[in-house]
């Protein structure tokens, strides 16, 4: 009776953002199949036994002292066959499950790998490569082409962090002192939200980040201008920043590549300007917000490990410039 | 000696009763005062503070997810700090787990199972008093800490390394494992008693197919609590030692295991699931055949899924780290183990729908919350199924689907039966009933808010909304059903209230119970509500599973107890026939101050290692105290 709109729910409305009934990868729909499977076998279970008990509760019942023994042993039968039945229900819902379970990891031979890493709250990206020279980092937006695998290797530096995209794939942790994997396929481009599942602490709320999907010439071309250093900002103002940042302790937690920033424990911003959002996916990376993060990233993200720089409202323009310059 | 009188006549009964009765009111009357209150170890006396203790643990909790839900009805608010609402909801999910649903439950037997198996007193008396003592500091420790905003922050299942030494700083996490150190004493000891209990205090006559089967659920029930609580003790040990002591047993960097935490913490906790369920499954089964007028249907098969259910418990931690990255065979072992308990529940369903099809329903309140609880229940054990399912796990693992799964559970599958057993039992707890207009209100009210309040969230969980968050962004499809599922969770509270102010007012103004109120079989209606301090005036003998429906008002009985001491019958494991007379301990202030002793070592060796050195002496003493061997005139019997 809840069961039959809630279906309809399930079937059509609730699709959206970060929803695991909008699946746009084949790991996805094979999940977003299981699901609708579970939830059409257990509605008719649910609805065939409230009926069974919503009629013994109003059939007229017999006198209490009719004799009983037949009753007794009929009603036996009835009820080991409904135990049977449910052997077999729960039978084929584990066969359902280990039918869709290879969707998960489909292994291909050697496809890129990308080393995911959970921290507390953001995440690092290493895009790996043979040749260390064009190993490079980024945080918090994951690039990836359409149409294909793309491993991922999962790895915590501090608490057990979870990696959840569920348009893509379902969740894996991230455990300290082991590696898991999981593999990503984006069926069309887009860019899909995701968020730590894992309880990881005081700002585990916000710690999301952004899958964006692009078609394989896109990606290319991204991942060239991604290995490339920091340029030097020809626009004063940023150029001004830039000995902001190196002067303040900002250095010494963040690495700007092609700079003598080269801090590890903040995120990489080598190329922070041509990310759509910062702060692990709390704020759109606009110059503004850029500045408020600075000015006060504990008010915004209470807890969080960065520090606040006390910085003068000049040095706070230049370094937000110097910030959106980095592209 | 002999054990049988012939069965006596009222008449014969009434003759010497009432000097009998006054003897026996001696024996076993606990002293009046605030002495008497603490050192009593009359299973009555202590059931019910340890019923009523719970509740009080369960309105907090309440109080503190009707925080959260304020919290979260709208995106990105800040009516709580993110610090102060992962204490919450540590504080919510500890205290149900540990200081409500698993002391409710044990507690309930403390008070039920000696009056259902037809005894004077549980056994180990001042074990049980002590266990309510631990139980109570345990309960204090933690809302203490809450109110100096020191409160555990880790999660009710404070994963390491978050709640290790490294990431969880100061004295929060130190506080949860103590916590639970002390509600392990409490539960162990009290699932030690109910064992002893059932097994050798059995009315003579009780044989193992005649044990109610909420004595049965109890027996299955303690034995799992004995099984399940030394894995978190041995964590939460550990944790504690990582913590105080420097040992690395869950530090990658130095050998330890991050996720040996975790599979100690299900192993207990999944069972837990079962501690609180199973209780529940008998208080059904009970309440079924006293609205039903009909003897529970399928005795042996329930018995039967309820050891099922105990065994197949352990046998499912895994599917707790479904997402942990465990070797994918090993999860598919658990996926189908974890289905496999579906069976078992099952049968027992099918059982009470065939008792309801064979009766004639009576809808009085306790009966209402038994068809609540169908309804959720099957629910709850349906997605239940569904989160079994290692890919259909990986979509909705710590989202807010499996926070609704387990509350239809757990609310469904327990609390609803609790109360339903509250209205029920509660003429024997207190010689009064309860109304039943204030009772169908709260029916009505718990049950719509409680879904309204809990569907949701599954859909919530499908569109992504991950749980343990204390808020979330404005642009997610989230907000408008988190605003209906605050609004719901105050109908959901106000159901609650009613409940609340119905046992405040029936304690005191409900109308006289009388004996068997509801007209039920067991053996806990023969005697009168209140029942007196020695419960049964002769101990009755059982003839059948239903005494009072094939024996009526004279219960054929055993004679041969002292009077003039407190004494109980002995009896064999599997028959019940009678094999000794044993004496059971007399009130004793000892257990209150052993409580205390070792609250005082458990507490203080949060800060100092050396406490657990000093602390002992003082716990040496009063346990010295405690077991002190008392002159008994020699038995000339």
């Amino acid at each position: 009776m809840k069961i039959a709109p809630a279906c309809v729910l399930f079937l059509s409305g609730c699709a959206g953002t970060q929803s695991a009934l909008d699946a746009d990868g084949p790991s996805a729909l094979a999940l977003e199949n299981l699901i609708i499977l579970f939830v059409a076998v257990c509605g008719i279970v649910f609805v065939l036994v409230m009926g069974v008990m919503a009629w013994a509760l109003v059939r007229s019942p017999g006198a209490p002292d009719r004799p009983r023994p037949q009753t007794e042993r009929s009603m036996g039968r009835v009820v080991a066959g409904a135990v049977v039945a449910t052997f077999v229900v729960i039978t084929f819902l584990t066969a359902a499950s280990f039918y869709a379970t290879p969707g998960l990891d489909r292994g291909k031979a050697d496809p890129p790998t990308i080393l995911v890493r959970g921290q507390q709250w953001w995440w690092q990206f290493t895009y790996l490569d043979p040749d260390p020279a064009r190993t490079f980092q980024t945080a918090n937006e994951l690039h990836i082409p359409v149409g294909t695998d793309v491993r991922l290797r999962l790895e915590a530096s501090d608490v057990i962090h979870s990696f959840w995209v569920p348009n893509l794939t379902g969740k894996q942790d991230l455990v300290p002192g082991r590696e898991n994997a999981l593999t990503l396929h984006a069926s069309k481009a887009g860019v899909y939200r995701g968020q730590c599942a894992e309880f990881c602490g005081l700002q585990h709320s916000h710690m999301a980040l952004l899958v964006i999907a692009e078609e394989p010439d896109d990606h290319a071309r991204w991942l060239e201008a991604q290995r490339g250093a920091a340029v030097l900002p020809a626009d004063s103002e940023a150029a001004a920043g830039k000995l902001v940042f190196m002067s303040k302790p900002c250095a010494a937690c963040h690495t700007i590549r092609g700079t003598e920033a080269s801090g590890t424990t903040g995120p990489d911003l080598t190329h922070v300007g041509s990310r759509s959002m910062i702060a692990a996916g709390l704020l759109d990376n606009t110059r503004g917000s850029v500045a408020a993060w600075i000015a006060d990233p504990q008010t915004l993200k209470p807890g969080n490990n960065m520090p606040l720089v006390p910085v003068s409202s000049e040095e706070l323009r230049q370094l937000s410039a110097y910030m959106k310059a980095l592209r | 000696m002999r054990w049988f009188g012939k069965i006596p006549s009222p008449a014969d009964l009434a003759a010497g009763d009432e000097k009998a009765e006054a003897a026996l009111r001696r024996t076993w009357s606990t002293p009046t005062g605030v002495l008497g209150a603490l050192s009593t170890v009359d299973h009555k006396i202590i059931g019910r503070r340890y019923i009523a203790t719970a509740f009080v643990f369960l309105m907090l909790g309440g109080v503190l997810a009707l925080a959260m839900r304020l919290q979260l009805a709208f995106p990105e608010a800040r009516f709580i700090s993110a610090d102060r609402y992962n204490q919450i909801f540590t504080v919510h999910g500890s205290n149900m787990m540990f200081l409500f649903a698993v002391p409710v439950m044990e507690a309930m037997a403390v008070y039920l199972v000696p009056l259902m198996v037809g005894t004077r007193n549980i056994a180990f008396p001042r074990l049980n008093a002590f266990s309510y003592w631990i139980f109570l500091a345990g309960g204090l420790l933690l809302w203490i800490s809450l109110a100096l905003d020191t409160a555990p922050d880790v999660g009710w299942f404070a994963y390491v390394p978050l709640a290790g030494p490294q990431y969880g700083p100061g004295k929060r996490a130190d506080i949860w494992a103590q916590m639970i150190t002390f509600t392990e004493v409490s539960a162990l000891a009290v699932a030690v008693e109910i064992v002893v209990t059932v097994f050798k205090l059995r009315a003579p006559g009780m044989s193992l197919d005649r044990i109610p089967i909420f004595v049965w659920s109890m027996l299955v029930t303690a034995f799992l609590v004995i099984m399940a609580m030394p894995a978190i003790m041995l964590a939460s040990s550990s944790l504690i030692l990582d913590r105080l002591v420097g040992t690395q047993f869950f530090n990658p960097a130095e050998g330890g295991d991050a996720l040996l935490w975790q599979h100690l913490f299900w192993f207990f906790g999944h069972p837990e699931v079962y501690i609180i369920f199973l209780p529940a499954v008998g208080m059904v089964s009970a309440m079924i055949s006293t609205f039903t007028q009909r003897p529970t249907f399928g005795y042996l098969p329930l018995v039967l899924a309820m050891i099922a259910t105990g065994v197949l418990a352990f046998g499912l931690w895994v599917h707790h780290m479904f997402v942990a990255g465990l070797p994918r065979v090993g999860s598919s072992f658990f996926t189908a183990s974890s289905m496999a308990i579906a069976i078992p529940a099952g049968t027992q369903i099918f059982c009470w729908l065939a008792t309801l099809w064979d009766g004639r329903p009576i809808f009085k309140t306790p009966m209402l919350f038994i068809i609540g609880f169908l309804i959720t229940f099957v629910i709850g054990g349906l997605t239940g199924v569904m989160v079994a399912s290692v890919p259909f796990d990986t979509q909705v693992h710590d989202t807010y689907f499996v926070v609704a799964h387990f509350h239809y559970v757990l609310i469904g599958g327990s609390v609803f039966p609790l109360i339903g057993a509250i209205y029920y039992w509660f003429p024997k707890m207190t010689g009064r009933m309860m109304s039943e207009t204030l009772g169908r209100w709260a029916f009505g009210l718990i049950f719509t808010g409680f879904h309204l309040t809990f569907f949701p969230m599954h859909i919530l969980g499908l569109q992504g909304m991950p749980r343990r968050v204390y808020t979330y962004p404005p642009e997610l499809p989230w907000a408008g059903l988190n605003l209906f599922v605050s609004l719901s969770a105050v109908i959901l509270a106000a159901g609650f209230l009613i409940f609340f102010i119905d046992v405040l007012r029936s304690v005191r103004h409900g109308p006289e119970a009388g004996s068997n109120p509801w007209n039920a079989s067991t053996l806990e209606w023969a005697m009168p509500s209140p029942p007196p301090p020695y419960n049964f005036r002769h101990i009755p003998v059982v003839e059948s599973r239903e005494p009072l429906w094939t024996s009526g008002e004279t219960l054929p009985v055993a004679t041969g107890l002292r009077l003039d001491r407190r004494e109980l019958i002995v009896s064999s494991v599997a028959a019940a026939d009678p094999e000794a007379r044993e004496a059971s301990p007399a009130d004793s202030i000892w257990p209150f101050l052993a409580a205390i002793a070792t609250s005082i070592m458990l507490i203080a060796s949060i800060f100092s290692p050396w406490a657990v050195i000093w602390g002992a002496i003082p716990v040496a003493i009063t346990l010295t105290g405690w077991f002190w061997p008392k002159q008994t005139p020699e038995d000339e019997s």
